[in-house]
C-alpha cells in the first residue's frame, strides 16, 4: 500500500517535471512544425540562471520566499533573450526547408550551446537547493513530502489548466489553433504569421527555461544537462502524438508513473522503461495517442 | 562519365592504400574510424535518398560493435573477418526484424521510433553489469587469416581492412543507387501513393533500405570496435546518432564518395578543432553545420557536381 502510494506520489511528481519540459516542446512543433533540439538548451539555460539568481539573492540574505519568483524570472527572462535571438536570427531563414534538416538546424544551434554555456558557467557543477529547503517538508499518510514537490506538480497542472484555456478563450490562442490547422489559410485571412511563429517560439522557450529553473533546487546542475532531458522531452510528446498539449499532458502521465513504478518495483530497467513505453505507444498509435486522422495526399 | 567516376576512385583508393605506411599513426587510426563510420552515412544517405532519417541508426552501431567485443571475450575466435562478419549478421537480423515495425512509419515519428529504439538499447547496456555497465569492455586484438601483427603494424592492417571493406561497400551501394530499388528512393520521397499505384509495395522497399543500412551500421560498428580496442554504451547514446546525421546532411546524399569525404572531413575537423580550441570544439562544429545547411543545402558532395554542372550545360 506504501509502495503504491510512493509509486503515485513520486510518478507525479515525475510527470509534472516532464509536463513542463515538454510542454514548450509541443507548443513548438504544434505551430511551427520543429522538432526544437534546442529545447535542451532552454532547459540548461534555464537551470544555470536560476542557480545564479539563487546565488545572488541569497547571499544577500533577502526575505526566503522571494528567492523562488526571483529565480524563475531571471531564467525566463534568459529563455526571451535566447529564444528571440535564434528566431530571427537563425530559425527565420530555414522556414520552408524539409522538416529533417530544420532539426539538424536547431542540433547544431544546440551543439553551440552547450559550448556557450560552458564558456559563461564554467565545467564545475551548481546547487540550487535553497528554495527546496526553505519550502519545508509536510508528512502524508506515513510518508514524508517536500512542498516543493507538491508545488510542483501544482504548477505543472496549472501550466495545463491554462494552457487549454488561453488555447481555446483567448484571442491569441485562436489565432495560434488556426495556423496549427492551416498556416497558409490563416495567412490569406490576414492573420500574421510571422508574429505568431517569433511569439510561440518565444513562448515555447521561456517554458523549456522556467522547466529548467524549477527542477534547478531538485538537481545537480552540471554540464549535460540538456543532452538527456531533450531524448526524455522528445518521448513524452512522441507518446502525445507531438502536436497536442493535452497529449503531452497524458504522456507526461505515463512515463511518470511508469518510471515510477520501474524504480520501486524492478530498479534494473528503469533507464529503458520510457523508451519502451514510448516504442509500445508508437507500435500501436503510429502517430501518437492524440493525432487526429490526416487525409492522404494522392 | 560513369566509367571515369569509377576510375578515379580506383585511383584514389589505391593512393590512399599506398601512402598509408607513410603517414603519421595519428592520421591513419583517424582514417580508420572516419571510414568506419562512414559506412553508417552511406546506410543512412540510402534512407535519407527515400527521405527517411534515424534518429538512431547507433543502435545498429553498437550492435554490430558489442557483437564484435563479445566474440572477443567468450570464444577464442580472433579472426578479423569471422568478427567482422557476426557483427554485422547482428546488426542485419536486428535491423530485419525491427523492420517489420519501423518501415511503416514516414517523417518524425519513424525518427522517434527509431531514437526509442536505440535509447532502450542505451538502457539495457548501462545496465547489464556483465557487460561492463557505463564502461564498457575492453575488445581483443584480432588477426587477419592467422596474420597477427601488433602496434603499427596492426593499426595499419585495420586500415588496409577498413579501406578494402569500404571500397567493396561503395561499390555495392553505388551499384544499389543505379538498381529499380535505388532508383525509386527518389519517387517514394516524392510521392509514394503513387509508387504503390505503379503495382510496388513501398513498405517492402523500405525494409529492404532498413536492412542495407543497419547491415552497413552493424559494419562499421564491427569495425570502429576493433580499431578503438573497447566498446561502451555511449556508442548506443543519441548523440552518436546525432552525428551521423550531421555527417549524412554534411556531405549530402548527392553521391556514395561524399560519404567518405564528409566523415573523414568530419573527423578531421572534430580532432583539429579538440586540439586547438578543447572549450569549444562544439561551437565550431555547430557552425559548420549551420552553415553547410544555409549555403550548401545539398552538401558538400554538391560541390563537385557544382563545378562540373557549367560545363555539362555548354551546348
Amino acid at each position: 500500500m506504501l509502495t503504491a502510494f510512493a509509486i503515485l506520489t513520486d510518478g507525479l511528481v515525475y510527470a509534472a517535471y516532464l509536463f513542463l519540459v515538454a510542454v514548450g516542446l509541443t507548443l513548438i512543433f504544434g505551430v511551427m512544425k520543429i522538432l526544437n533540439v534546442t529545447h535542451g538548451s532552454f532547459y540548461a539555460f534555464g537551470a544555470y540562471g536560476a542557480a545564479t539568481a539563487v546565488g545572488i539573492y541569497y547571499d544577500r540574505g533577502l526575505p526566503e520566499a522571494g528567492g523562488f519568483l526571483f529565480m524563475i524570472l531571471l531564467a525566463m527572462a534568459l529563455g526571451l533573450v535566447i529564444g528571440f535571438v535564434l528566431e530571427r536570427g537563425i530559425l527565420r531563414l530555414v522556414y520552408g526547408k524539409d522538416e529533417v534538416v530544420i532539426v539538424l538546424v536547431t542540433y547544431a544551434v544546440f551543439l553551440m550551446l552547450e559550448d556557450v554555456i560552458t564558456l559563461i558557467w564554467g565545467p564545475r557543477s551548481y546547487g540550487a537547493y535553497q528554495p527546496m529547503i526553505a519550502a519545508g517538508n509536510i508528512e502524508v499518510g506515513g510518508l514524508v513530502l517536500s512542498n516543493y514537490d507538491i508545488g510542483l506538480v501544482s504548477l505543472a497542472a496549472a501550466l495545463a489548466a491554462f494552457g487549454y484555456w488561453a488555447l481555446k478563450y483567448t484571442r491569441y490562442g485562436r489565432l495560434l489553433t488556426v495556423v496549427i490547422f492551416d498556416r497558409e489559410t490563416a495567412a490569406a485571412f490576414g492573420v500574421n504569421v510571422t508574429v505568431v511563429y517569433t511569439v510561440t517560439f518565444v513562448i515555447g522557450a521561456m517554458l523549456g527555461a522556467l522547466g529548467g529553473a524549477v527542477m534547478a533546487p531538485k538537481i545537480s546542475i552540471t554540464l549535460g544537462i540538456g543532452v538527456e532531458v531533450i531524448v526524455l522531452a522528445f518521448a513524452v510528446v512522441a507518446i502525445g502524438g507531438m502536436a497536442s498539449i493535452s497529449g503531452a499532458l497524458v504522456g507526461a502521465l505515463i512515463v511518470g508513473l511508469c518510471r515510477a513504478a520501474a524504480v520501486h518495483l524492478v530498479p534494473q530497467i528503469e533507464l529503458f522503461v520510457i523508451y519502451a513505453v514510448m516504442a509500445l505507444v508508437l507500435a500501436f498509435r503510429p502517430y501518437g495517442l492524440f493525432t487526429p486522422a490526416q487525409p492522404r495526399k494522392i | 562519365m560513369e566509367s571515369r567516376a569509377i576510375l578515379f576512385a580506383a585511383v584514389a583508393f589505391l593512393a590512399v592504400a599506398a601512402a598509408a605506411p607513410a603517414l603519421p599513426a595519428w592520421l591513419v587510426s583517424l582514417a580508420t574510424v572516419a571510414f568506419a563510420n562512414a559506412l553508417v552515412v552511406l546506410g543512412l544517405i540510402i534512407l535519407w535518398r527515400a527521405g527517411l532519417m534515424p534518429f538512431g541508426q547507433a543502435l545498429f552501431y553498437a550492435i554490430g560493435a558489442y557483437a564484435v567485443a563479445l566474440v572477443g571475450r567468450y570464444t577464442g575466435v580472433r579472426d578479423a573477418f569471422v568478427m567482422l562478419g557476426v557483427g554485422t549478421a547482428a546488426a542485419g537480423l536486428v535491423a530485419f526484424v525491427t523492420g517489420f515495425l519501423l518501415a511503416r512509419y514516414r517523417e518524425i515519428f519513424f525518427a522517434m521510433l527509431s531514437l526509442a529504439m536505440s535509447m532502450i538499447l542505451y538502457g539495457v547496456l548501462v545496465k547489464t553489469e556483465a557487460l561492463g555497465s557505463t564502461d564498457g569492455f575492453h575488445v581483443e586484438t584480432p588477426t587477419f587469416l592467422s596474420y597477427a601483427p601488433h602496434g603499427t603494424a596492426f593499426a595499419l592492417a585495420l586500415f588496409w581492412l577498413v579501406l578494402a571493406v569500404s571500397a567493396l561497400a561503395a561499390l555495392v551501394a553505388a551499384a544499389y543507387f543505379r538498381s529499380i530499388a535505388g532508383v525509386l528512393a527518389v519517387p517514394i520521397r516524392d510521392n509514394e501513393i503513387r509508387v504503390e499505384y505503379l503495382g510496388i509495395s513501398v513498405t517492402r522497399l523500405i525494409h529492404l533500405k532498413l536492412v542495407i543500412a543497419g547491415v552497413l551500421a552493424g559494419l562499421g560498428g564491427a569495425l570502429a570496435a576493433l580499431s578503438i580496442g573497447h566498446v561502451d554504451p555511449a556508442m548506443a547514446y543519441w548523440t552518436t546518432s546525432g552525428g551521423f546525421v550531421f555527417v549524412t546532411i554534411l556531405a549530402g546524399a548527392s553521391s556514395v564518395a561524399a560519404a567518405f569525404v564528409g566523415s573523414f572531413v568530419f573527423e578531421l575537423v572534430r580532432s583539429i578543432a579538440v586540439d586547438l580550441l578543447p572549450g569549444t570544439w562544439q561551437l565550431m562544429l555547430g557552425a559548420i553545420l549551420l552553415l553547410t545547411i544555409l549555403f550548401l543545402p545539398e552538401g558538400l558532395g554538391s560541390i563537385a557536381s557544382r563545378l562540373r554542372r557549367p560545363e555539362a550545360s555548354k551546348p
